[in-house]
């Protein structure tokens, strides 16, 4: 019996990796075979032949193009302007103490739950109201609000973790408070804010409900919107090109991602305990 | 602005971190809070509280809104309303499902990663990979996976002679299964990596004292891994089953609701209520009554896990 043991580890782990690494495998396999490969009634996981000529049609498509650069835009914008209004207020939200300081904490975790679908209505009538409505200024604004709690929630760790003597020592230098951030705070930050930027860039990047609430003109869809109606019009678009499409808006995502793995997973730990 | 702001240094650590902030600097810290506040308030507290009114109306989405006060109209209108139970219900098995497989899958995996074993490495971020592709990504790849015209599912059922011609997306009784097994793919592995961390935080004396009084592997987890997890497990539960219940995207694309309404999960159902039916007020008050129901669930869960706690506790 005990000798059975490991082997037992090493299938169950194998089933693992297969559940978990095999749809992304087919993804990508999908996106460089022939349209008459995809088609076939033979499944084979590998291709017979590599074809790229479905990334090369992705791209030829304007409305994927676009998108992207509609995608790019607002997780740029969005992820600049979280990190800019984030950081001063990650600075006061972990060095202040007491009943502000715990309803700031209060509400980033209550925000991690909110009930989407309640606030949507309004946030859409308030934007239209705005003018804002179906514009990707106005999908700026949502994005970086609601990527906020999260940016507080990173940031104020790091800044957490800077002894706060160091201020002091400034201070008693004789520099005033703007100074003191400017060169302490900030430069020791720096990594945490390369961090949260990157989270912000893909939530920002794979967001897909308020930019489908929000935008209604194709011209200002977002990638996942497109790829969203690419699917929505089956038979229309070739599988090879769609697959094509998916992996390289994939990409950005999970480079970052892997970049980013262990930051966030203590991120994570944090909040999954202490929520 | 100068020397001042930071107070001269009484003794301790502690005592000298207290007025770091204090009632000098309280204009500081308005205006350094201030560019975050106003969108919160604006686009994230405002909507709450309007969201809220609304239940109340019987707004409707058109160019110049002209609506009143409608009282509880639209909740005992809702009461009335089969195909929303109905979504309440299908919204509940994805939920309590997608939340307790993830639960156990992540828990397999987790234990399997902290005993020893290789290709830990490669089997960490292959788990990450599915959490950071977009939903809509995640969601296309699947439909490939389950398509019935040559889906790679449907070639290997066939090849070890299991019926093979099963459309697991467009069948009533397969969809909500389906959609169910992609939730889990996509939330097991933030619940791995945490119960990784976890594991990882039990003393291995804890395990030694355990097998040296002859205690098996499976009485040992009980014994052992699971009461030492058990605050870990309940905040991510609790979590999981919240994301789970509010989650959009993922069913949107992969079934839009269908086939014949059988994976209409609740937001999605409001979705519809609102931007198809143009029933803002009516929306609004399904919204409020899902908030209403999540948070009554996790009370009573939330309590018998206290409650629980109380009982070890005490004995």
């Amino acid at each position: 019996m005990r000798v059975l043991v490991r082997p037992a580890q090493y299938a169950a782990l194998a089933l693992y990796i297969l559940f978990l690494g095999f749809p992304l495998l087919w993804l990508i396999s999908a996106s460089v075979k022939s349209s008459g490969e995809l088609n076939s009634l033979t499944v084979s996981l590998l291709p017979g032949e590599w074809h790229w000529d479905n990334y090369t049609e992705a791209l030829e498509k304007q409305g994927l193009v676009r998108s992207a650069a509609n995608s790019l835009i607002v997780a740029l914008a969005s992820t600049a302007l979280s990190v800019v209004i984030a950081v001063p207020a990650s600075y006061v939200l972990a060095r202040l103490k007491g009943k502000v300081r715990a309803a700031g904490v209060g509400w980033i975790l209550v925000s991690q739950v909110f009930p989407v679908v309640l606030i949507i209505l309004p946030l859409y009538l308030i934007l239209r109201t705005l003018g804002l409505a179906d514009n990707l200024a106005g999908l700026t604004l949502v994005h970086t609000t609601y990527m906020l709690p999260f940016a507080l929630w990173m940031l104020q760790g790091y800044v957490a973790a800077i002894p706060v003597e160091l201020e002091e020592a400034g201070a008693m230098d004789g520099a005033s408070r703007l100074t003191v951030l400017r060169t302490i705070v900030f430069p020791l930050l720096a990594p945490g804010v390369v961090a949260t930027a990157m989270f912000s860039f893909v939530s920002s990047w794979n967001e897909f409900f308020f930019a489908l609430v929000l935008l209604q003109s194709p011209e200002n869809y977002t990638l996942p919107i497109t790829l969203n109606m690419f699917v929505g019009g089956e038979g229309k678009v070739a599988l090879g090109p769609l697959a094509a499409g998916a992996v390289l808006a994939a990409i950005p995502s999970i480079v970052f991602f892997s970049i980013l793995r262990r930051k966030l997973t203590s991120g994570l730990m944090a909040g999954a305990v202490k929520g | 602005m100068t020397a001042t702001l930071i107070r001269p240094s009484p003794t301790t650590g502690k005592a000298r971190r207290k007025p770091a902030l204090a009632r000098t600097r309280r204009r500081e810290a308005i205006a350094l809070v201030l560019p975050s506040l106003i969108p919160i308030l604006v686009l994230s507290v405002a909507p709450l509280v309007v969201g809220i009114f609304l239940a109340f109306t019987d707004a409707r989405l058109v160019r110049h809104p002209d609506y009143g006060f409608a009282g509880v109209d639209n909740f005992t209108k809702l009461v009335g309303n089969d195909l929303f139970w109905d979504s309440l219900r299908i919204g509940m098995i994805w939920t309590v499902g997608v939340t307790l497989l993830q639960l156990a899958a992540a828990m397999g995996l987790a234990l399997l990663l902290n005993s020893g074993l290789r290709l830990q490495g490669l089997t960490r971020v292959l788990a990450l990979v599915p959490w950071a592709m977009p939903p809509v990504v995640v969601a296309i790849m699947w439909q490939m996976i389950y398509s019935a015209n040559g889906g790679p599912l449907n070639a290997f059922l066939g090849s070890v002679g299991l019926p093979s011609d099963v459309n697991w997306l467009g069948d009533f009784s397969t969809a909500l299964p389906a959609v169910i097994v992609v939730g889990v793919w996509v939330g097991m592995p933030q619940t791995t990596v945490t119960l990784l961390a976890g594991l990882q935080q039990i003393p291995a004396e804890l395990h030694e004292a355990a097998s040296v009084d002859g205690a098996g592997a499976w009485r040992r987890f009980t014994a052992v891994t699971w009461p030492s997890l058990r605050p870990i497990v309940t905040s991510i539960t609790s979590l999981n089953f919240i994301w789970n219940f509010n989650s959009f995207s993922l069913v949107y694309v992969l079934t839009a609701g269908g086939p014949g309404g059988k994976t209409m999960v609740p937001v999605l159902f409001i979705y519809l209520e609102a931007f198809k039916n143009r029933e803002i007020g009516y929306a609004a008050a399904m919204g409020l009554v899902l908030v209403v129901v999540v948070v009554l669930i996790l009370a009573v869960y939330l309590r018998s896990q206290f409650r629980d706690d109380r009982a070890v506790k005490g004995r």
